[in-house]
């Protein structure tokens, strides 16, 4: 109960705030028009019950749902190879890096176009999304790799580690803030891109395909509709991220 | 035993040894003294493994038979303090915890981690971690450092009591004077002053 008068307010603060918005923009516009510039949030939730007692709602969010995480998966495990290649190489280093940068700064509608000619279209947006997570968790990581303080390396050097112990008694407990880190980050950029590529190449079924059809038959509600769908799916995914991060490090101090 | 013969070092143009050799017994507590800066540390680190020499030869022990206590503590901020000593025995050695403990005298402690320890408890925990090493030979910089003098001699005592010899940095006169053979050293470069 304490918890939920803590966490309640910022929220109910903002939808207040949307409330006012939508009141005000209702005054200025004639007739319906403040539907198609900013619904009301009740209007929101009608659309939002409307869209959840059909099939397809259930199952764009699990198509979505499982594209950004195997974006997420394949992102994340492909950065962290690269950062263990890039910092254990520096010959790695200088051919890879210069790539990895084009990466992150190449604009996301480019490589959709791109990808939706190499692959087909159903696995673009996880595609997409592995490439917008692998930066991201290739940068963080290899500056916690090279970050990890030389004195303790040396200290398994001197004690007679195993590979396994240096592994997992030093590297990976000061890598954890930067795994977290990485993958709270990735993951919410997997979300933004991969539904992003959805609205491009339109899969079926797909969060980024309703949204699309909004646009086109300019049902606002069921875009901010869709919008709430998204942002809470991606907070729920951070959560158990975090949890699962969490318990792994419990799960080490035992 | 030897431990080292003509051992040469420099870093940069400072030349810390040169040609300098050392023999101790085969059991006992020697204790190096010397200004700090004098070349101590780096012949433990040499003797360690941890340098190389630029010219002579380690004696009698390999490195890998050494177990060396660091200047700093070098506790893994993750583990807690019984898990410190884990992590460096074999599993079959794990019942030697609560000995080790309490040869530094942190029994209680087991379930601390580094940064709920004072300074004297961490260095204590790093002591007994470097000791629970096999070792034929222990080379301890500055172990007693931030540790009351009453504690200090009673584990000294223990010390005593191993089976290999104990090459420690001290600077403490009550430390050095329960020492089976007190070193004096200058430096650098590193040389022997005079042996009490």
């Amino acid at each position: 109960m304490k918890k939920l008068l803590r966490w309640l307010p910022a929220p109910a603060f903002w939808l207040g705030v949307w409330q006012l918005c939508a009141f005000w923009v209702d005054r200025s516009v004639d007739g319906r028009g403040n539907e198609l510039l900013l619904p009301y949030p009740a209007t929101v939730l009608a659309a939002l019950g409307e869209q959840a007692g059909q099939v397809l709602f259930w199952q764009s969010i699990l198509a979505t749902l499982l594209r950004v995480v195997a974006g997420l998966v394949l992102g994340a495990a492909l950065g962290a190879a690269l950062a263990v290649l890039t910092c254990l190489s520096s010959w790695c280093d200088r051919l890879l890096s210069p790539a990895i940068r084009v990466i992150r700064a190449a604009p996301v509608a480019s490589f959709i176009l791109l990808v939706i000619l190499w692959t087909g279209r159903n696995n673009v947006p996880a595609v997409i999304a592995a490439m917008m997570v692998l930066p991201v968790v290739w940068d963080s990581l290899s500056q916690g790799i090279r970050a990890v303080d030389p004195r303790l390396l040396e200290l398994g050097r001197a004690y007679r580690f195993s590979r396994r112990k240096v592994l997992t008694l030093i590297y990976l407990p000061a890598l954890r803030p930067h795994i977290l880190s990485a993958l709270t980050t990735g993951a919410g950029l997997a979300w933004k891109s991969g539904v992003a590529a959805e609205v491009l190449c339109l899969p079926r079924p797909a969060l980024g395909t309703q949204i699309y059809n909004t646009k086109y038959l300019l049902e606002i509600p069921e875009l901010f509709a869709w919008t709430a769908v998204t942002v809470v799916l991606s907070l729920v995914l951070e959560r158990l991220l975090r949890w699962g991060v969490a318990r792994w490090e419990r799960g080490r101090q035992r | 035993m030897k431990l080292c013969e003509h051992l040469s070092r420099s870093f940069g143009d400072k030349l810390v040894l040169r040609d300098f050799s050392l023999s101790i017994p085969d059991r006992g507590i020697v204790a190096l003294n010397g200004p700090s800066g004098c070349g101590k540390s780096t012949l433990l680190r040499i003797l360690a493994g941890l340098e190389q020499p630029e010219g002579g030869t380690l004696g009698d022990v390999p490195p890998q038979q050494t177990a060396l206590l660091f200047q700093d503590d070098r506790l893994l901020p993750w583990r807690r303090a019984a898990q410190q000593l884990t992590d460096v025995l074999p599993r079959e050695r794990w019942g030697e915890v609560p000995r080790l403990l309490e040869l530094v005298e942190l029994t209680g402690e087991e379930e601390r981690f580094p940064r709920e320890l004072s300074g004297g408890m961490g260095r204590r925990l790093a002591l007994g971690r470097c000791l629970a090493l096999e070792a034929r030979l222990y080379l301890l910089d500055e172990p007693f450092a931030g540790v009351d003098l009453p504690r200090a001699l009673r584990i000294l005592e223990g010390l005593r009591a191993l089976s290999a010899p104990v090459l420690l940095v001290s600077h403490e006169p009550e430390i050095l004077a329960q020492a089976d053979l007190v070193l004096a050293l200058e430096g650098p470069p590193l040389r022997l002053v005079s042996l009490t």
